[in-house]
């Protein structure tokens, strides 16, 4: 096994026109996907997490573009290869889930129609073997009678087993990386936790890779190995998820853990909240993006940027892009 | 099967309203009895119906002056129909609902203006609910002319002005349009519309659902110093647990249309009974990484409210079910202990 990380991004910038100027929604994006582990991609909506997952993908349409920055899997930088090998790379090698399973599967087609679909784009198997194959991934993914919900329309099911579906068209192919954006924000907490539990067990069968992007904190601590976190189109703090949750050292992340509402620990009635919005990307100013609203700010923040720098001990494991990381504290 | 006219005779399930406090609490503001809600499934057009939805079936809640009850539930499980039979924005097809100690479940659309001042309601979607072509002066002060509560334009505007700075909105807001706002900014408008009759009841029908988590709780830490400051209470309506937890005094789960556990938000939380309250405590994500994930996994979706499982509707995917009890008599809600105000409605809810 080599220990090269299966996914690396580095520099990624993509960027959209609007009426009022130039918005790089994902500026500088930098962090590494390893060998069959998950990585949460997590921020606040407007962050650039999304963004950062379909330029993975190379699926940034007009009127945004990818401007600069590489997106490397096993060592071949996807942003260079022609248009027509990404095809391939898309479905076979990294596969995408969405939030919303009814508007992204045709409501027109049978389920198993739709998986047959992706399967034969990539493999070369007879009508037969592929409807035999869309059988056989609806009950991995744990659909019941799938001898019958192979002909069922996506109306015909619920919204967890729509997840199921979308699931099993992205696996189709076996790929070594999913992209997941929002798997579960559209389903309730018990169908959530279903969903995520499969995921688990998928990933551990076919040694895949996760890049889980979400908002939910709870989801990440569940979940993901490494997290990175993301403010205002950049990498403000990545590092494992033990040391992230007992030691944030960055203000953002730990604003964002005191702003959750925990089950059980009744402190008072208030929530810890972060004042003040997010900036608008068109209109920044030379400091750090979270300067406004940062309670441990100091003046050289609002005028000048922190890098995203190895903190902590040992080095190199985390970074964080604040001048004062190892001051923050929980 | 389901002839709504068998339910009239049958006794609502929930206990007498006056069992279900904590003892010497602030008054009742509100109570439902028995309310229901049924709707007609059409299966061929122009024939009359014969099976129905019971989309809110035999609900007894009651809200106290100045305290937020929480109403916590998946999607379908008719929460948001609850808070809309309150405040009659849906009829209900059987059951009572008491305001102030006065049905108001007969009164017309006209008697029951002076009490639409008394009663309001935040949405979920700050998008949808506000109105793209009227500015944040509109908004706030539509009700305002409605009810006549300014004498002039001019005090219509220093109350705009008060209610804006109330919710944390600056002045140059009220010119502009809701577009203009982000969602945690739109949230802010509807709340301070909500505010602009005095009201001394607001159904909050899931207001942080579609908010980010750091704008969430600035919006939940502004409904609490609402409530401190000016005495309003809150139906809180949400499917999440923790929030709900966060900001009630009481805690109702509702599934398929039933009240399945209620109690004070201490005792929901640290001794749930029923076990579809414990499923729905387990399958919230902790943000703890070090947490050991206790496995209590729900089996399957919630069934069809159209055709609900004989018995305990959620027997098919309880764990604990007893054959031959549960899945042929449905449960009534009753105390856990006399006097406790911790009621549910289960053959074999969960001990200590």
């Amino acid at each position: 096994m080599d220990d090269a990380p299966l996914l690396r991004v580095r520099g990624l910038v993509a960027s959209f026109r609007t009426d009022a100027g130039i918005l790089r929604a994902v500026d500088g994006v930098s962090f590494d996907v390893p060998r069959g582990a998950t990585v949460a991609l997590v921020g606040e909506s407007g962050c650039g997490k999304s963004v950062t997952a379909l330029s993975i993908l190379r699926l940034v349409n007009s009127p945004g573009r990818i401007e600069s920055g590489t997106v490397e899997l096993e060592g071949r930088d996807l942003l260079k290869v022609p248009e027509r090998a990404m095809r391939d790379v898309r479905g076979k090698d990294i596969s995408m889930i969405f939030q919303e399973p009814m508007t992204s599967l045709n409501p027109v087609y049978s389920v198993g129609w739709q998986i047959v679909e992706a399967v034969r784009l990539h493999q070369k198997r007879s009508r037969r073997e592929a409807r035999a194959r869309a059988v056989e991934l609806l009950r991995l993914v744990g659909i019941a009678e799938p001898e019958t919900n192979v002909d069922a329309y996506p109306h015909q099911l619920s919204g967890g087993q729509r997840q199921r579906v979308m699931i099993a068209m992205a696996l189709a192919c076996e790929p070594k990386l999913l992209l997941a954006d929002e798997p579960t924000t559209a389903l309730d907490v018990t169908i959530q936790a279903q969903i995520l539990e499969l995921l688990r067990e998928l990933q551990h069968r076919l040694s895949m890779s996760i890049l889980l992007i979400t908002h939910d904190l709870g989801i990440v601590a569940e979940n993901a190995r490494h997290v990175v976190v993301m403010y205002a189109g950049r990498v403000v703090e990545s590092a494992p998820v033990g040391d992230l949750f007992s030691k944030p050292m960055h203000p953002y992340t730990l604003g964002l853990l005191r702003s959750i509402p925990r089950a059980g620990a009744h402190s008072g009635r208030r929530l810890h909240a972060i004042e003040g919005l997010v900036p608008d990307l068109r209109k920044l100013g030379p400091g750090c993006r979270f300067a406004d609203r940062c309670p441990m700010r100091v003046e050289r923040c609002t005028r000048e940027e922190p890098d995203l720098a190895p903190a902590g001990a040992p080095r190199g494991a985390r970074a964080s892009r604040c001048w004062r990381a190892d001051e923050v504290s929980p | 099967m389901s002839d709504p006219k068998a339910d009239l005779s049958r006794p609502g399930p929930g206990p007498p309203a006056e069992r279900q406090g904590d003892g010497a609490r602030s008054p009742t503001l509100m109570a439902t009895d028995g309310i229901s809600k049924y709707y007609p499934v059409q299966r061929k057009i122009f024939s009359p119906s014969d099976r129905f939805i019971r989309a809110v079936d035999g609900v007894s809640l009651r809200v106290r002056r100045g305290e937020t009850t929480g109403l916590v539930g998946e999607s379908g499980c008719g929460k948001s129909t609850l808070g809309r039979l309150i405040l009659r924005l849906v009829e209900p097809t059987f059951g009572r609902v008491l305001y102030d100690g006065r049905d108001i479940t007969r009164l017309s659309q006209r008697e029951l203006r002076p009490l639409r001042r008394r009663m309001q309601i935040i949405f979920q979607d700050p998008y949808s609910s506000l109105n793209p072509r009227m500015t944040v002066r509109e908004i706030v002060g539509e009700a305002i002319s409605i009810h006549h509560l300014a004498g002039s334009r001019a005090e219509e505007t220093a109350r705009i002005a008060q209610l804006l700075e109330r919710v944390g909105l600056r002045l140059d807001a009220m010119d502009r349009y809701p577009h203009e706002f982000s969602g945690g900014q739109r949230q802010r408008i509807g709340i301070a519309r909500a505010l602009a009759v005095e009201p001394e009841f607001i159904v909050c029908d899931e207001p942080t659902s579609s908010l980010d988590v750091s704008i969430q709780a600035q919006i939940v830490n502004l409904l609490v110093e609402l409530q401190e400051t000016m005495g309003i209470a809150y139906l809180f309506v949400s499917h999440d647990l923790t929030i709900v937890e966060h900001v009630s005094h009481r805690v109702a789960v509702m599934y398929l249309g039933k009240i399945v556990e209620q109690a004070s938000a201490g005792a929901l939380y640290e001794q749930p009974r029923h076990p579809y309250t414990r499923a729905l405590l387990a399958a919230a994500p902790v943000p703890d990484p070090e947490r050991k994930r206790v496995r209590l996994l729900l089996a399957g979706d919630a069934p069809s409210p159209m055709d609900p499982p004989p018995g305990c509707a959620f027997h098919p995917r309880c764990g604990r079910a007893i054959p031959g009890t549960c899945d042929t008599e449905v449960p009534r809600l009753e105390e856990t202990a006399p006097g406790s105000g911790h009621v549910v409605a289960c053959w074999n809810p969960q001990k200590d």
